[in-house]
């Protein structure tokens, strides 16, 4: 029975190269990690902190879950909701542009894939301000766009100042950040394996359906966090499309600290990152082993 | 073919998308009038009126040094940070990755605020090295990212190799694994180069009242209406941008293409 | 096995950019043989088989299946399945979820599909195995899975792709014998590409050695073996001694100046030829024994024979014996008749060429 025997032979695996837990042959150094610690640790980890202590605090230091419950205000309840439901669309709608070009760009025969990364991301070299400002520009009455829908005999679009705008705009600078993790995974999956799916009679639907889909979900989860958290966070957007007649729960929080409301303004960030929280969650859940290197 | 055709068609719309407004603020930079919904015929005159105005000038300068200075800070850091967790063992390096995701996954607005509730809490004066210890924050995760796959590339045994071949620590660092991510450290310092010249959010919070970046200065313009001069100012920096990333993609190109033909 | 053709490649050109990879290749395969398409790296081996799995379209020519032309058809609308190099498991699915794949998307019932990964895994040996995840599996055990996942859909011929390359040596041989196994007991085509000689050697009912982009030799293993047709198979096929020499007449060779009797005929008078002599055919003997004399100059143990260099006439003859001679000893060098394999000389520079590349 050599099979048998065989079957406890540990064999390597084949082609990953992954030197699990490799240290370049390098022992002792750890202390090389101790400015990041250090600086991690009084940047980002005690930032957290005095958040919470003020979230959690009034202006004579006693504790109170009132800036908490400030998120049940009507207003900031309203501004919460809209600024949700704003972020789930452009999220949606960024996922629904970005898998298809995803989808296309992996599948071109560009030699190297770095152009095509450099094209997504190129745009960012323009303030993003600048950019978002344009889009008052492309969208008033009398815009590039409205002359453009006129000329072919179409109804005019009028939606700068309206929820429709701050969507486009959130779609606008996110694009970027659904699109490139979805197309870092899409190039990584192996031809052979849509071969293989190919070969075991599935059709191009069912091959998309069973094997693409899934073994890009990290990459789509990635994408979904990276596009959702800014969204639903964003202040400047909402100002500069939406003419400061609609109110996201991310301009709330920044008129809170404008006007020197800190407690209010911490609490209210509070409930903010229980959400992102949340999506954090979710997004390691899926993405055990990149390490968060799906964007780059 | 028709195929073909729709997916060229719906890049170029997506593209187009991504581009138009880019377009539009390298018009305006040319635009003789000063409101921006009027074209008042072809001008060069914001890009010499640029050079006059001081204090563009010198948000330019705070933008520039702050992004250089962070980024190169933030390299150092991160990529030492990387060498060391991609030594460390399962459980401290999950909380390692774990804790330098929080800056990139956390929202600006939440990171800008609790960094600034900390330095108000310090007293310590906001100002251009708040902002450069906020910048560096977020620009340090950003490196280790990029660093650490070609950590993991590696040859764990190149250095040993070197150390065999009578080379000191030091030295086989510098000669033989240095070279070896360099393109990940080249990588992180443009990212967190571009990351801190972008940033808005976090520098609105963390700057006080004295310095202004470019993005600060947009921002409080966006009411009273922007600058031309501004415009003009970022259609130089896009092109600038833009020429040399064609400029390092030929020399990419020249260097690849040897490879090809063994 | 019948004389039944059941895949038929007919004039077959495949170029990728300006690299012709297969130039007017025409093949044909037997219902229930197994094939090795055996060849180094760039030979166009596994293009063939990917053209016969439908991966790859041909530039020129047809693919016959079953007398039906099928150079058009998409992969699954084929009935071939492949075994892939990597294996190309899906890693988001478990080893049972894998196998079943095929089975699902033909509708098949439950009770069906569950009895076949019983049945699939029990013949590669890894029963109980359903709900481990592929990547939690050791090389050998992902190559069982990539076969058990394409043979439950009882494909009529089962390509495989360097399925051992990945293994270790030990794991390879074993596998070379469940291979033959399976194929025995599944009794359909298999279709085996490698560069591994002795695998070939060891499987294969008939092997076509293969070298950049033609079809060298097709013939069963004693054939390719025994008798290879050019230089390239003999060098490339196990060691062998190609020495350039004059064929006197029918049945004898000068080689290196002296007269060897042979078996061959019918190559003419004094043409130059190259002779063929397999290194454990050459009888080393007392030096006055010898039809030629030389010494020996190296020496080497190799577990079951020495492997010696004899310097004879001006040649590095190789020899394996299970004597030793020490190195210096005058030997004579002798070969048994039909031991001498003669081939023509090549004939156009495209063959010249395949030689000097070895």
């Amino acid at each position: 029975m050599k099979i048998r025997n065989a079957l406890n032979v540990k064999t390597p695996k084949p082609p990953s190269q992954k030197n699990e837990g490799s240290s370049l042959g390098i022992r002792n150094v750890k202390w090389l990690s101790f400015p990041y610690i250090l600086w991690m640790v009084g940047f980002i980890i005690i930032p957290l902190i005095v958040i919470l202590y003020y979230g959690l605090t009034t202006d004579d230091k006693s504790f109170t879950l009132d800036n908490i419950g400030a998120i049940l205000h009507p207003i900031n309840l309203k501004a919460l909701r809209i600024a949700l439901e704003q972020s789930l669309i452009s999220t949606l709608i960024c996922l629904l542009l970005a898998y298809p070009l995803a989808m296309i760009l992996s599948k071109s025969k560009m030699k190297s894939n770095s152009f095509i990364v450099m094209i997504i991301i190129l745009p960012m070299w323009m303030n993003f301000l600048l950019r978002t400002i344009a889009w008052q520009n492309l969208l008033e009455r009398t815009g590039i766009i409205n002359i453009v829908l006129k000329f072919f005999g179409l109804p005019i679009l009028n939606i700068i100042n309206t929820p429709k705008a701050i969507i486009l705009g959130m779609v606008y600078n996110f694009l970027p950040f659904m699109v490139l993790p979805i197309y870092n995974v899409l190039i990584k999956i192996d031809k052979d394996i849509i071969n293989a799916a190919r070969d075991l009679g599935a059709n191009s639907v069912q091959t998309f359906l069973k094997i693409i889909l899934p073994l890009s979900l990290p990459g789509v989860v990635s994408g979904i966090t990276m596009v959702f958290v800014p969204s639903l966070t964003t202040f400047v957007i909402s100002n500069i499309l939406g003419g400061s007649k609609i109110v996201l729960i991310g301009n709330v929080i920044e008129q809170q600290f404008r006007i020197g409301n800190w407690h209010i303004g911490s609490g209210l960030s509070l409930v903010l990152m229980i959400f992102i929280l949340i999506s954090m969650a979710v997004l390691s859940k899926y993405d055990k082993e990149s390490e968060g290197s799906g964007l780059w | 073919m028709v195929k073909r055709f729709f997916e060229r068609f719906y890049v170029g719309l997506i593209l187009l998308f991504l581009y138009a407004p880019i377009i539009i603020l390298i018009i305006l930079s040319f635009n003789g009038s000063k409101s921006r919904a009027k074209w008042g015929g072809f001008t060069l005159k914001w890009y010499k009126a640029l050079f006059q105005n001081q204090s563009i000038m010198n948000a330019l300068y705070a933008t520039l040094i702050i992004a250089i200075l962070s980024a190169f800070i933030a390299t150092i850091i991160g990529t030492a940070a990387a060498i060391a967790i991609n030594s460390m063992k399962k459980t401290p390096r999950t909380i390692m990755v774990a804790i330098t995701n929080i800056p990139m996954l956390n929202a600006d607005i939440v990171t800008g605020i609790s960094l600034m509730l900390l330095f108000v809490a310090l007293k310590y004066t906001l100002g251009f090295s708040s902002v450069l210890i906020s910048h560096i924050t977020f620009n340090i995760p950003y490196v280790i990212l990029s660093v650490m796959p070609k950590l993991k590339q590696l040859n764990p045994h190149t250095y040993e190799a070197a150390l065999d071949l009578g080379a000191s620590p030091v030295y086989a660092f510098f000669k033989v694994i240095l070279p070896d991510i360099f393109p990940g450290v080249l990588t992180g310092f443009f990212l967190a180069f571009t990351l801190s010249l972008d940033d808005f959010v976090i520098t609105h919070f963390t700057k006080g009242p004295e310095i202004h970046t470019l993005s600060t200065k947009i921002y409080t313009e966006v009411r009273k209406g922007i600058k031309p001069e501004i415009y003009a100012l970022s259609t130089l920096m896009f092109v600038t941008v833009l020429l040399l990333l064609i400029i390092i993609n030929r020399k990419n190109a020249e260097k690849k293409e040897p490879d090809k033909k063994v | 096995m019948t004389d039944n053709k059941l895949i038929n490649l007919v004039n077959i050109t495949k170029s990728f950019g300006d690299n012709i990879v297969l130039d007017d290749l025409n093949l044909y395969i037997r219902e229930n043989e197994f094939v090795t398409l055996l060849g180094p790296s760039g030979c166009g081996k596994t293009t063939t088989l990917r053209i016969i799995g439908g991966f790859e379209n041909p530039d020129k020519g047809q693919v016959i299946f079953e007398g039906k032309d099928i150079t058009k058809t998409a992969p699954n609308e084929r009935q071939v399945n492949t075994v892939f190099q990597k294996y190309a498991l899906f890693n988001h699915l478990t080893v049972a979820e894998n196998i079943a794949f095929g089975l699902k998307i033909k509708k098949k019932s439950k009770e069906y599909i569950k009895d076949k990964i019983k049945y699939a895994l029990k013949l590669v040996n890894l029963d109980g195995f359903e709900n481990r995840m592929p990547d939690s599996l050791s090389g050998g055990q992902q190559q069982r899975i990539a076969i058990a996942r394409a043979i439950v859909n009882e494909p009529k011929v089962l390509l495989l792709d360097e399925p051992l390359g990945a293994l270790d040596l030990k794991l390879r041989q074993d596998m070379q014998y469940e291979l033959i196994r399976l194929k025995n007991e599944l009794g359909i085509t298999f279709v085996y590409v490698t560069h591994d000689q002795e695998e070939a050697l060891t499987m294969s009912d008939t092997i076509v050695v293969m070298n950049q982009g033609y079809i060298q030799q097709i013939g069963t293993p004693e054939d390719i073996y025994n008798e290879p047709q050019n230089a390239f198979v003999a060098d490339f096929i196990g060691e062998s001694n190609i020495i350039p020499s004059i064929m006197v007449e029918d049945r004898l060779v000068n080689i290196l100046g002296a007269n060897f009797a042979c078996v061959d005929a019918g190559f003419g008078h004094n043409k130059p030829v190259d002779v063929v002599i397999r290194p454990e055919d050459i009888d080393l003997v007392k030096p006055e024994e010898g039809i030629i004399k030389g010494m020996v100059t190296s020496l080497l143990f190799k577990g079951v024979h020495y492997e010696m260099e004899v310097q004879a006439h001006g040649y590095d003859w190789l020899v394996h014996s299970t004597d030793l001679v020490p190195v210096g000893s005058e030997v004579g060098i002798r070969v048994d008749p039909f031991n001498i394999q003669i081939m023509n000389k090549p004939e156009s520079e495209d063959e010249e060429a395949v030689e000097l590349e070895i």
